[in-house]
């Protein structure tokens, strides 16, 4: 069973992903974009956030700068795509690989420790919650704010030539839409997005590290993937509650992956669980069947 | 619904919290780990046992929990909410960013870290003398120092030494700063190959050829796991490879004066049963390796083009015979 502490620590790294859900969604769902930058945004995000917090940045800054330099990077794999005309997926390799470097570069050690620094959650422990609900908290306001803000973006005209550029680019060239300008835009706030997350990640974890990328996009996916069956995305509201629901299960079959003893199951073979879930998903006829469209090869 | 089941949910964890209770006499321990690995496991391993030899027997008086994150950082984290949420009398961290997880999650549970190279860089411990908090536990640093004194005791002449390091681990940058200091100090000087993963180690280490007089290997994981490709670099070219782990002197490296983290992991042990005896954390000076042994192959050393004297042949505690 769960404890406490174990429950809201799952909320916590699920809100967090949520954030990557929602970049995750923007990518592979509106843009139809396959986009394995987040793996490299997602460290960039907290090393550029590690790295400003140690210079003594407010740390609300420090953070949106850490989205910024996540948008850049996602900029970056776009603009391989559009103007380079490299393949999709490769182009995010790309940048993913590079930013290793880049993000090793930035933090100069391999590791930043921001444990008695002060970060955005500081000010919140005086507030006489418990030590364990305020990042809980405080990121749900985060995720509920930036899902207000997408929703909002999307049912703009911009937003709405982003979606149509991702259904039907041919079309949506054909009415006048910069389809490239719109690809750009899209992977840079995708990035932005993981960015966010990956900078208040290491800010409740205590520590950059630049091996904190590993696996982004896979729980990020299967997140989306997970929230899509239980909650069916018929329009873009219900598809970013989907995102953020995904995640907190996600977040929630672990914890109790890591508590059921009994099961025999344990953290080890998570990744395992991981793999058969989101296969199971993408498979299974019936649980959405565009899935089916999206994620195996086209048939003609 | 949704609601409901939420709110079920809510309850019933708040319910197994509560209810969660220890036997009287029952000690838990929680141990967490980034990932599995040789090294770290024996750590894990000597604990176990040095626990078990001072009288704490899983299943009669100790419950003993491990979890390994499979080197993911938000399963790390969720690790050590669980450990922080079932309260246990001492968590131990294996490796550093295990360690600072849990530093973030455990305000007032005694935590030992071990495997840790610079847990004041890690912001674990305010100082290495008086940690001042509920973190203390055993570092894994190096012991430089006896290691340049190795190494220029069978090769007086060495000026240049090459290494072989992987920037992107913590604990192998940090002994790579080190060693350049140290080494500066001495009026030597630290030629560095970088490889970011284990395939690109045979490059760094073709790149030091004609640049060193011996290379030195720190117990970084990426190059270890790939050790023979810088012994053979060491072979053909010959250059001598010494190395910081025993372990590698047996797969071909000339020497080694080093510790294995199995005593590793019974110091952390003792450190632990320390805890539970009542000792308070706040004034337990952070640990290094007291047990150093030095490993030596001399036909390695034949093979690499120097001949190990007989004296040091006799100080060795294990002279291994063939390896390669």
């Amino acid at each position: 069973m769960l404890s406490e502490i174990a429950f809201y620590g799952a909320l916590e790294t699920g809100l967090i992903y949520g954030l990557v859900a929602f970049g995750i969604y923007l990518s592979f769902r509106v843009l139809d974009f396959p986009d394995l930058t987040v793996d490299g945004s997602f460290p960039l995000g907290a090393a550029v956030a590690a790295v400003l917090i140690l210079q003594g940045w407010n740390p609300w800054l420090a953070t949106g700068c850490a989205a910024l330099a996540g948008m850049a990077a996602g900029a970056v794999t776009a603009i391989l795509n559009v103007k380079l005309n490299i393949l999709n997926l490769l182009a995010s390799i790309l940048t993913m690989i590079a930013l290793y470097s880049i993000n090793l570069r930035i933090m100069g050690v391999p590791n930043i420790a921001l444990l008695s620094e002060e970060t955005v959650l500081t000010p919140w422990y005086d507030m006489g919650m418990e030590f364990h609900q305020v990042p809980v908290l405080l990121f749900l306001i985060v995720v509920v704010v930036s899902l207000i803000l997408l929703w909002r973006f999307m049912k703009s005209e911009t937003g709405l030539a982003m979606r149509a550029t991702g259904a039907n680019a041919r079309m949506a060239r054909a009415q006048g839409i910069a389809t490239g300008g719109m690809v750009i835009l899209g992977v840079a706030l995708s990035n932005g997005l993981v960015g966010l997350a990956g900078a208040l990640f290491a800010q409740s974890q205590g520590a950059a590290d630049v091996t904190m990328g590993v696996g982004v996009i896979v729980i990020g996916l299967a997140s989306l993937i997970g929230g899509e069956a239980v909650l069916t995305p018929s329009t873009v509201l219900r598809a970013l509650i989907a995102c953020v629901i995904g995640a907190i299960m996600y977040r929630l079959a672990i914890a109790f992956a890591l508590n059921a003893d009994a099961l025999g199951l344990r953290a080890q073979d998570l990744n395992l669980i991981t793999a058969v879930l989101v296969t199971l998903a993408i498979v299974l006829p019936g649980v959405r069947t565009n899935l089916t469209n999206r994620f195996t090869r086209n048939k003609a | 619904m949704a609601k409901k089941t939420l709110r079920t949910l809510i309850g019933a964890s708040l319910l197994a919290a509560a209810s969660f209770v220890q036997a009287e006499d029952t000690r838990v321990v929680a141990i967490t780990q980034i990932v599995e690995h040789p090294a770290l496991d024996a750590v894990h391993e000597g604990v176990k046992d040095e626990l078990a030899e001072r009288g704490y027997v899983v299943g009669e008086n100790l419950r003993l929990m491990h979890e390994s994150a499979q080197g993911n950082s938000a399963i790390a984290s969720q690790i050590a909410r669980k450990f922080v949420g079932e309260s246990p009398d001492v968590i131990v961290a294996i490796a550093t960013p295990s360690a600072q997880t849990v530093a973030a999650a455990a305000r007032n549970i005694p935590v030992v870290f071990s495997a840790v190279t610079d847990p004041l860089a890690a912001k674990l411990v305010k100082s290495w003398e008086a940690p001042g908090a509920n973190i203390t536990g055993v570092s894994d640093m190096l012991p430089i120092e006896q290691h340049i004194d190795m190494l220029q005791r069978i090769m007086p002449d060495a000026k240049r030494i090459g290494t072989v390091y992987n920037p992107g681990e913590a604990n192998a940058a940090a002994l790579i700063k080190l060693l350049e200091e140290r080494l500066a100090a001495r009026d030597m000087q630290l030629v560095k190959g970088a490889a970011t993963k284990t395939s690109e180690v045979l490059g760094a280490a073709r790149s030091l050829v004609g640049k060193v007089d011996a290379i030195y290997l720190t117990t970084d994981n990426t190059v270890i796991s790939a050790a023979e490709a810088v012994i053979s670099v060491g072979e053909r070219s010959k250059i001598p490879v010494f190395a910081a782990d025993t372990a590698t002197v047996e797969r071909g490296a000339v020497a080694a004066l080093g510790f294995n983290y199995y005593n590793h992991g019974r110091q952390t042990g003792a450190m632990v049963v320390r805890v539970l005896e009542g000792a308070s954390t706040a004034d337990m000076p952070v640990e290094t390796m007291e047990e150093l042994d030095l490993f030596v192959n001399p036909e390695a050393g034949e093979r690499m083009g120097i001949t190990l004297s007989e004296d040091l042949i006799q100080d060795a505690k294990e002279i291994v015979k063939s390896g390669k």
